[in-house]
């Protein structure tokens, strides 16, 4: 036995946190599944980067089309996002502050497009605001609104998988702020609406943001809905995935270029979601 | 119905305690509310009335419902039966932001996201007062609670009494006709507490219209108010002014609150028979229904039964503990009749006390109060 007095001398000294890590190596049938999966997350990224045509990189980069596609996706993410923060917000607070019947119901909807396959999604949008959908219809012959294949559509298409990530997100913030702060701004005279305003949203702005940048991360990787609500043309609906699906068909090199834009951009998301609002862990 | 009840026993038990300084009800000014709410099992019904510059406090152990007729009164949680009316205006269904109150919370709960100015800028702009004109008011308040020079500051910089200061000025900036204290001092380590009491009381005897102040701290309630409600399981059970509810406690809970051993019985002379208990000789000379209260201190015990005593009242009991009690010992003692007993450490020493140990403990007849039930 080590005497006291040299144990403490060894042991290092206490920074405050608690050490949670096993000592020693972790056991085989558990260290090598997780390496194996660590490898296999990996390696496609690594892949790219080694395939990657570095020399005619900013030859295929600065390309119309590229331009127009990143453009594009770009425009539509953030207008999706923007479509999801008015609607999802005021969802997230009904949800999370108000009890109505079928509020659980209600709830399973809305995160039932985040497991939904996407091309479920953009069927599902066919039929409801296409040509000749229950909505659509009306919106056609009334209005003279055509949704279906167009930039909006594109809009459309990303919000409908991106809400949900925004409504889930906002939700649990709201739900760890202490209402508390609203029933103390409505004793000092503001409305349910005013204390919403100027106490709630102040206090779960850092939990919207996060949300926002989700659901912008989900808007501009969109695939399934977009291609078949939106279709694939190029310059209206053509966002960066559809090209590189697109490019990979013809011109595999252009499509690796494409990716690394699209992996960049994911990389920066989670950089930035992880310093200013999910705090490092 | 209950309250009714709890509130003419009180008046009829007491000369001094019941009646209150002025009857709100007659004047139209003031508070006059009786709070019913159900919520599953439990039932708060109170009847509380106060004049403008009363100073109300409601006292309770924890699940009493206190809380919950401060939320009441502030509409935060809706009545489910009685009547709400502040300087004659009807308020049961008004809602919150509409009603002429101010709270301070436990927790004070300013506003993290703005500065001490603006949380107290905030009640007079929900209220249509121009940014410029409600931080200008603002700061006056601030100037008044001596808190001028953090009025830029984040509430999260400032310590528990100062916040608890920012807190009443934001309450009072919207001059309520009501104002509701929630356990105003709890949050505050003890040498903080001391300083924010006398302050909190100079603020309050400064006020205007009637205040309403929740503690589960004997000692704010009697420094704070000058009509203590006591409340136990949603109901009143004893109200008067500080001093002679802590003078003449009715239930075990009060007796407690305040030190005092509480005894009901029938009086017949200068003789109470305690209910399934031995007699306590009192001074006072009363017939029927009696408490009877005796302080700790007032009791001698001794190790064998005394014979030479002058105390009337002997009674032979065992030791259930012993703690620490400032620089004294209090004993908890079983017997014939359970009480407490505070004696010098000393004195514990010489006795050799210790749980189990059997003593016999004298009182004084002139050392005990006797009072109509």
């Amino acid at each position: 036995m080590t005497p006291p007095g040299e144990a403490g001398t060894a042991r290092r000294p206490h920074t405050g946190r608690p050490r949670r890590r096993t000592r020693g190596g972790a056991p085989l049938p558990l260290l090598l599944p997780a390496l194996i999966g660590l490898v296999f997350l990996v390696l496609p990224l690594v892949a790219l980067l080694v395939r990657a045509p570095w020399r005619s990189m900013p030859g295929l980069l600065t390309s119309s089309e590229v331009w127009q596609a990143l453009r594009l996706s770009v425009v539509c993410a953030t207008a999706a996002t923007a479509v999801s923060l008015v609607l999802g917000v005021p969802l997230a607070w009904l949800l999370a502050r108000t009890e109505f019947p079928g509020r659980r119901l209600v709830r399973a909807l809305v995160t039932l497009p985040l497991v939904l396959p996407p091309v479920v999604g953009g069927v599902a949008l066919l039929m409801a605001l296409g040509r000749n959908g229950v909505a659509g219809r009306w919106l056609d012959s009334w209005f003279g609104i055509t949704l279906p294949f167009t930039t909006t559509g594109v809009v459309l298409a990303e919000a409908f998988v991106a809400l949900p990530f925004l409504v889930i997100t906002v939700e649990g913030t709201l739900r760890a702020a202490d209402p508390r702060y609203e029933e103390a701004a409505t004793t000092l005279g503001a409305s349910r609406f005013t204390a919403f305003r100027r106490v709630t949203l102040p206090l779960v702005a850092p939990g919207i943001a996060a949300g926002a940048v989700l659901a912008w991360a989900r808007a501009l990787g969109e695939f399934g809905a977009t291609i078949t609500f939106a279709g694939n043309f190029p310059g209206r609906t053509q966002t960066m995935p559809l090209a590189v699906y697109l490019a990979l068909q013809n011109d595999p090199e252009a499509a690796i270029a494409l990716s690394l834009v699209l992996l960049a951009v994911s990389v920066a998301v989670l950089a930035g979601l992880r310093d200013r609002w999910m705090g490092a862990s | 119905m209950t309250g009714d009840r709890l509130t003419t026993g009180t008046s009829t038990g007491t000369g001094t305690g019941g009646p209150r300084k002025a009857d709100a009800t007659g004047s139209g000014a003031g508070l006059d509310a009786r709070l019913v709410v159900e919520r599953g099992s439990f039932r708060l019904d109170v009847t509380l009335t106060a004049a403008p510059g009363d100073v109300v406090a409601l006292l309770g152990p924890n699940g009493a419902g206190k809380t919950t007729a401060l939320r009441a009164l502030a509409g935060l949680v809706p009545l489910s039966g009685g009547h709400l009316r502040l300087d004659g205006k009807r308020l049961d269904r008004t809602p919150p932001e509409a009603r002429p109150v101010g709270v301070v919370f436990q927790d004070y709960l300013l506003f993290p996201h703005l500065s001490v100015l603006d949380n107290v800028a905030f009640g007079p702009r929900c209220h249509g007062v121009r940014k410029a004109e409600a931080r200008a008011q603002a700061a006056v308040w601030l100037e008044r609670m001596g808190l001028a020079a953090h009025a830029a500051a984040k509430p999260r910089n400032l310590s528990g009494g100062q916040a608890q200061r920012v807190a009443l000025a934001r309450a009072l900036a919207t001059h309520p006709r009501l104002l509701l204290l929630d356990e105003p001092l709890a949050a505050l380590d003890a040498r903080t507490r001391l300083d924010v009491r006398a302050q909190l009381r100079r603020h309050l005897a400064g006020f205007e219209a009637v205040a309403v102040l929740v503690t589960h701290d004997p000692l704010d309630a009697m420094v704070l108010a000058d009509h203590l409600v006591v409340i136990e399981n949603g109901r009143i059970v004893q109200q008067g002014s500080p001093a002679h509810v802590a003078r003449h406690p009715r239930t075990d809970y009060i007796a407690q609150l305040v030190g005092l051993n509480l005894y009901r019985g029938r009086a017949d002379g200068h003789t109470v028979r305690v209910q399934d208990g031995p007699s306590i000789t009192t001074s006072e000379d009363l017939a029927g229904d009696v408490f009877v209260v005796f302080p700790p201190g007032a009791v001698t015990l001794h190790r064998e039964r005394p014979h030479s005593s002058s105390a009337r009242n002997v009674w032979r009991c065992e030791v259930a503990g012993l703690e620490t009690h400032g620089d004294q010992i209090r004993a908890d003692l079983t017997g014939d009749l359970p009480l407490v007993a505070d004696l010098t450490t000393v004195a514990a020493a010489e006795l050799d006390l210790h749980p189990g140990a059997v003593v016999w403990a004298t009182v004084k007849a002139a050392q005990t109060h006797a009072y109509r039930a």
